[in-house]
């Protein structure tokens, strides 16, 4: 490890210290370390827009290209900046306008024909007892009638639409449960990833 | 205040201390933990084993570096598998912090194989705006990316000869850390039907397992489980992934015994109440 490392990963050492400091208490070194990583990613993230968008959409096709109709789009970007302005805040309505349109008539067809019509189509598959891939299709259909059951208030929860209402409970207990279980595994590889970055740091710098 | 009732107001510096001696006393005994497949990690396998020499891959990084523990080593273990058998390679990024990341991940690789930009693959950088640029790329790559991610014209490189759209790529393998994932299901498999594989974190997981289900994406590698099944079906030789299950295998342990603490504290409590 060379000196540079040995300075930049120390560095990243203390600020990976200063974010754990939060679970004994607030303090200001855990506000430090904070503050700078939403600092850094916003100028990061600034830095990256302007060489990644505003030089090869903007400047490159304007200035050198001399395609000049790309200047409505950037127009059209400028008047977002109208909403710091009290007075002239109404006019970033207009981008707006044109985004959301844009964005939903691009969206709403794909959303429909991908979030719920092909899954729907999943759901209705051949059923059975007579193999495991016939008897999932069942669980997964009964699965999804019960819960949607539950979430049906226009009808009392007693009798045997209660039963079928529980099962709709418990099948989305099952669905939490999966969830609750990969976000702890989520959560532990970040730490699992930390400590080992602490200790790869030690054993190397220290020796330990 | 009782046993029971102290069990139920324990101090969550006390469970935050035993966390951290679960992660890091593993990390010091070697020992290991066994890692079966599951048939959602093995078809992304299976399907890059049967691609030929010379077929084009997408590769989405669409992650930043607060999720690089999860999806990183499952980015590598592929990345190496499709350059080992002389996949070509195309690298995208859709999320705003993960540009240098990416480029770190694609230059170690390329001196590991010695793999040259523009020829063995091409990373054509971070354009904002998913959804739109994942529509864009249906139609033509260059409109999101007439340059790569070092200004060098797209056109000016070999690999992007007689490349124009998804129709010109075998599949997308997408690492995600967020609603990217979406856009790359609605977008490039809805709208373009390339075949698409999702790399996620373990938050994420459990949401993606119906399109399984519904055939909109062909596999599915969930977190670190995810990553450390690939390594397995890989043979990878650096197990990132694999030496972190013994780590979660242990903390497991202690998440579910607290869970059984704090039930037993509740339930006791509650016989006692009059």
């Amino acid at each position: 490890m060379g000196t540079g490392e040995i300075i930049w990963n120390g560095l990243a050492l203390f600020m990976t210290l200063c974010i754990f400091s939060i679970l004994y208490r607030d303090n200001p070194f855990y506000r430090i370390a904070e503050h700078l990583v939403v600092g850094v990613s916003a100028g990061y993230f600034a830095i990256i827009l302007y060489y990644t968008s505003f030089i090869p959409k903007v400047w490159v096709p304007v200035v050198h290209e001399h395609k000049f109709y790309y200047l409505v789009p950037t127009l059209l970007g400028v008047l977002m900046w109208a909403r710091f302005s009290r007075k002239w805040s109404w006019v970033s309505r207009y981008p707006i306008a044109a985004y959301m349109g844009i964005g939903m008539g691009v969206a709403i067809p794909v959303t429909m024909q991908t979030l719920i019509l092909v899954p729907l189509h999943a759901t209705m598959q051949p059923m059975g007892f007579t193999s495991m891939a016939l008897f999932n299709n069942l669980l997964v259909a009964g699965g999804v009638l019960c819960a949607l059951v539950y979430f049906f208030f226009s009808k009392e929860h007693t009798g045997a639409f209660g039963g079928v209402a529980k099962v709709g409970i418990w099948t989305l207990m099952v669905g939490f449960g999966a969830g609750f279980g990969l976000t702890v595994m989520g959560r532990v590889s970040l730490l699992i990833e930390r400590f080992t970055f602490i200790r790869d740091y030690l054993q190397n710098v220290l020796g330990l | 205040m009782g046993f029971y009732e102290k069990l139920m107001t324990m101090d969550r510096r006390v469970v935050y201390l035993a966390m951290a001696l679960a992660v890091a006393v593993p990390l010091f005994i070697p020992f290991q933990v066994p890692i079966h497949t599951t048939p959602e990690v093995k078809s992304v396998y299976n399907f890059i084993e049967n691609l030929k020499e010379g077929d084009r891959l997408l590769i989405a990084i669409d992650y930043d570096p607060n999720a690089m523990a999860e999806l990183h080593p499952m980015a590598l273990t592929i990345c190496r598998q499709c350059f080992a058998k002389g996949i070509k390679l195309f690298f995208v990024t859709l999320s705003q912090n993960a540009p240098g990341m990416a480029e770190q991940l694609v230059s170690r690789l390329s001196k590991e194989f010695n793999k040259k930009n523009g020829v063995d693959y091409v990373y054509l950088g971070y354009k904002p705006y998913p959804g739109l640029v994942i529509l864009s790329m249906g139609q033509n790559f260059r409109i999101s990316f007439p340059m790569d991610y070092y200004g060098t014209p797209v056109d000016s490189m070999p690999i992007m000869q007689g490349i124009r759209n998804y129709d010109d790529m075998k599949a997308v393998i997408a690492f995600e850390a967020g609603w990217v994932a979406d856009a790359w299901i609605q977008d490039a498999n809805g709208r373009y039907k390339l075949p698409v594989a999702l790399g996620l974190t373990g938050v994420m997981t459990a949401d993606y397992y119906p399109y399984i289900q519904s055939k909109q994406i062909f596999g599915l590698m969930g977190g670190l489980k995810g990553a450390a099944e690939y390594e397995t079906l890989a043979k990878a030789k650096d197990r990132i992934a694999s030496r972190g299950m013994k780590v979660q295998t242990i903390t497991h342990i202690v998440v579910i015994l607290f869970i059984i603490v704090g039930n037993i504290g509740f339930f006791m409590s509650k016989r006692k109440q009059p």
